[in-house]
């Protein structure tokens, strides 16, 4: 009744086009966007900024990088963790040489050498497909982790073999990143950047490029024949995809963690990201939200909740008990919605458009 | 169109042979296609007519043989090569972009022809902005073109099979190609169907001057669509002529119908 296009009349291919083009998204996702930089900033304490909000977005960015590989362009992978850890390194390296240099510029250089090392090794894609090249992607996870720990230069051969966010701060004196930085100055420049990589995202994905990963992922041939060169359109999505997932990896570790280890970037992290985006929805970039959120929030949501409705079963167990809840509910959504959430919301979306009616 | 054997000579094919290992595809088959006309290609099951319209646009290199397309003889290509230069074409399976609505699946036809840079794309205003927007009016001409506006943006999955293949015909258009290749564009379709299908490969012919090239089991809409016909049987060509002369050709006859063997007499 409320949610409905009627009378929205488009006299442009450029309104046609918009991203909502309904009214009624317009303002849910203005709203949404006020509550997330007016609303959260205000309200929210520290541990709900630290603990949920800054992680889940910087997943959600990586899960945005992941999609764009295989949602979009359908090349599977299992080497998000190692290329988010070179991001993370690049910048502290960065960072370490250039300490004088705006860390959010370094941040976002730091995606480029992650793009440079994702495109060599998404060359085995012009040969091999599906599961034969997420051995290949795994051969990089490891490698890279390898690299990561062994080579001394990337840590800057410090003695605990980790690598930790040095204090940087703005021109003007606020300080965005080391340990006295504020949680919430930290949230608003990973919303900010996130935010801005989304709406880049969803640009490249409305146009020719996001079209030829698309047509790659369909139907290899028939792209070929259209004009499609598979060289460019895997690669370049390798490159965006690679780029996305560093820029994320810098993040966690500059806004979230602090301080990591080269096991932060291990083989579980890929298959975190990996589950964010089936879960999410394969090919929806507002899937890639609903996926971090489900897999991030649920088990912070599940440890906190049952001891407060009065199931008191240990803080020992815990952590066993949501890992064994959140399995199974990944299990029963891929049985039963094997396209994510983002099919959900859209189903939803399409049930809101005819209520009080059961169809159109 | 009567004076086809007037016109220029827009691909010919010279002694094209191709073999998969000991399985011989295609031996030694000649025949052109000349500028404008629709050419029929026919020929029972497995005569290797989908392989030669393979041949044409790249997917398979033949071992022997030299083609010539709009005046250049051709070396190897890619398939995307064979794009660029002006080559487009439908499949016997619907090959469309399953997860892609019909206007994407369109626009995809387009690729070739969009040039703004991957920056220009990453901000999507002005000038990338206007070049989405001059082929989407492009894309719709189609869409109006082919009496397909009422799926414009249902995912073409979901479609029925008539209309996946009239928006894979809108896909090939997209592309404004010289030389189109129609791999069995009525197959299993029925008669209503196959007629509108017959209107829109005559007008794509007449307005637009396409070439056409295409593979079709019907014998009525051959006959009644085709300028001139190649038959071809066990990857040989047995026949090339106007309808009338390849309906009345004895190779041909036997070819369909089967020859009676000299001792049965």
């Amino acid at each position: 009744m409320f949610y409905r296009e009627a009378g929205q009349f488009k006299s442009s291919y450029a309104t046609d086009q918009a991203i909502f083009p309904l009214l009624q998204d317009r303002i849910g996702f203005f709203t949404i966007l006020a509550i997330a930089f007016i609303g959260v900033p205000l309200l929210a304490d520290d541990f709900i900024l630290d603990a949920i909000a800054i992680p889940f977005l910087i997943l959600t960015l990586a899960t945005i990088g992941l999609n764009v590989l295989t949602g979009y362009a359908g090349q599977l992978s299992l080497g998000t963790g190692g290329f988010m850890g070179v991001g993370a390194y690049a910048c502290y390296k960065l960072t370490t040489a250039f300490p004088e240099v705006n860390i959010i510029l370094l941040i976002l250089l730091s995606g480029v050498f992650s793009a440079g090392v994702g495109l060599v090794f998404g060359l085995p894609s012009l040969r091999i497909k599906g599961l034969y090249l997420v051995v290949t992607t795994l051969a990089a996870q490891f490698f890279l982790e390898w690299c990561f720990i062994r080579i001394g230069w990337l840590y800057n051969y410090n003695v605990s073999g980790a690598i930790d966010s040095p204090e940087r701060s703005l021109a003007g004196g606020l300080v965005l990143t080391g340990p006295n930085a504020d949680s919430v100055t930290r949230y608003l420049v990973v919303l900010a950047i996130v935010a801005v990589m989304t709406l880049l995202v969803k640009n490249l994905i409305r146009g020719r490029i996001g079209r030829s990963w698309m047509m790659i992922r369909d139907m290899d041939i028939a792209a070929e024949l259209m004009g499609v060169r598979p060289l460019v359109a895997k690669l370049s999505a390798f490159a965006v995809s690679s780029y996305i997932c560093g820029v994320a990896g810098a993040m966690f570790v500059f806004f979230y963690l602090g301080s990591v280890e080269p096991a932060a970037f291990s083989i579980t992290l890929s298959f975190q990201i990996l589950f964010m985006v089936i879960i999410g929805g394969l090919g929806s970039l507002i899937g890639c939200y609903f996926g971090a959120a489900f897999i991030w929030i649920l088990p912070i949501f599940l440890r906190n909740v049952l001891p407060a409705i009065g199931i008191d079963i240990g803080a020992e167990n815990i952590v066993h008990l949501t890992s064994m809840i959140v399995g199974v509910l990944i299990i029963l959504f891929l049985i039963l919605e094997p396209h994510g959430l983002a099919r959900l919301w859209q189903l939803g979306k399409e049930k809101l458009r005819v209520w009080p009616f059961p169809y159109a | 169109m009567s004076d086809a054997g007037a016109r220029e000579i827009m691909l010919d094919i010279e002694n094209v042979s191709l073999s998969f290992g000991g399985v011989k595809a295609i031996t030694d088959i000649s025949f052109d296609i000349r500028k404008g006309e629709v050419r029929a290609i026919i020929g029972p099951n497995g005569a290797g007519k989908t392989s030669m319209l393979n041949v044409i646009n790249g997917v398979y290199r033949p071992q022997k043989g030299t083609i010539t397309f709009k005046g250049r003889i051709r070396r190897s290509i890619q398939p995307y090569q064979a794009a660029q230069s002006g080559i487009a074409r439908t499949f016997q399976n619907v090959a469309l972009f399953k997860g892609m609505s019909t206007l994407d699946n369109i626009m995809s036809g387009r690729s070739l022809r969009m040039h703004r840079n991957f920056f220009w794309q990453l901000i999507h205003v002005g000038p990338a902005r206007d070049e989405e927007i001059a082929h989407r009016r492009k894309v719709e001409e189609i869409i109006d073109f082919l009496e397909i506006q009422h799926i414009r943006k249902v995912p073409v999955g979901k479609l029925p099979y008539g209309l996946q293949k009239r928006v894979e015909l809108g896909r090939a258009l997209a592309m404004e190609p010289e030389l189109l290749l129609l791999d069995e564009p009525m197959a299993g379709m029925n008669l209503e169907e196959k007629e509108d299908m017959s209107r829109f490969i005559l007008d794509v012919n007449h307005e637009f001057g396409t070439t056409i090239a295409l593979i079709e089991h019907d014998m009525g809409v051959v006959m009644d669509l085709s300028d001139r016909v190649v038959v071809l049987d066990y990857g040989r060509k047995i026949a090339d002529g106007t309808p009338d002369q390849v309906k009345s050709d004895r190779a041909v006859i036997d070819a369909y119908l089967g020859v009676a063997r000299q001792e049965a007499r």
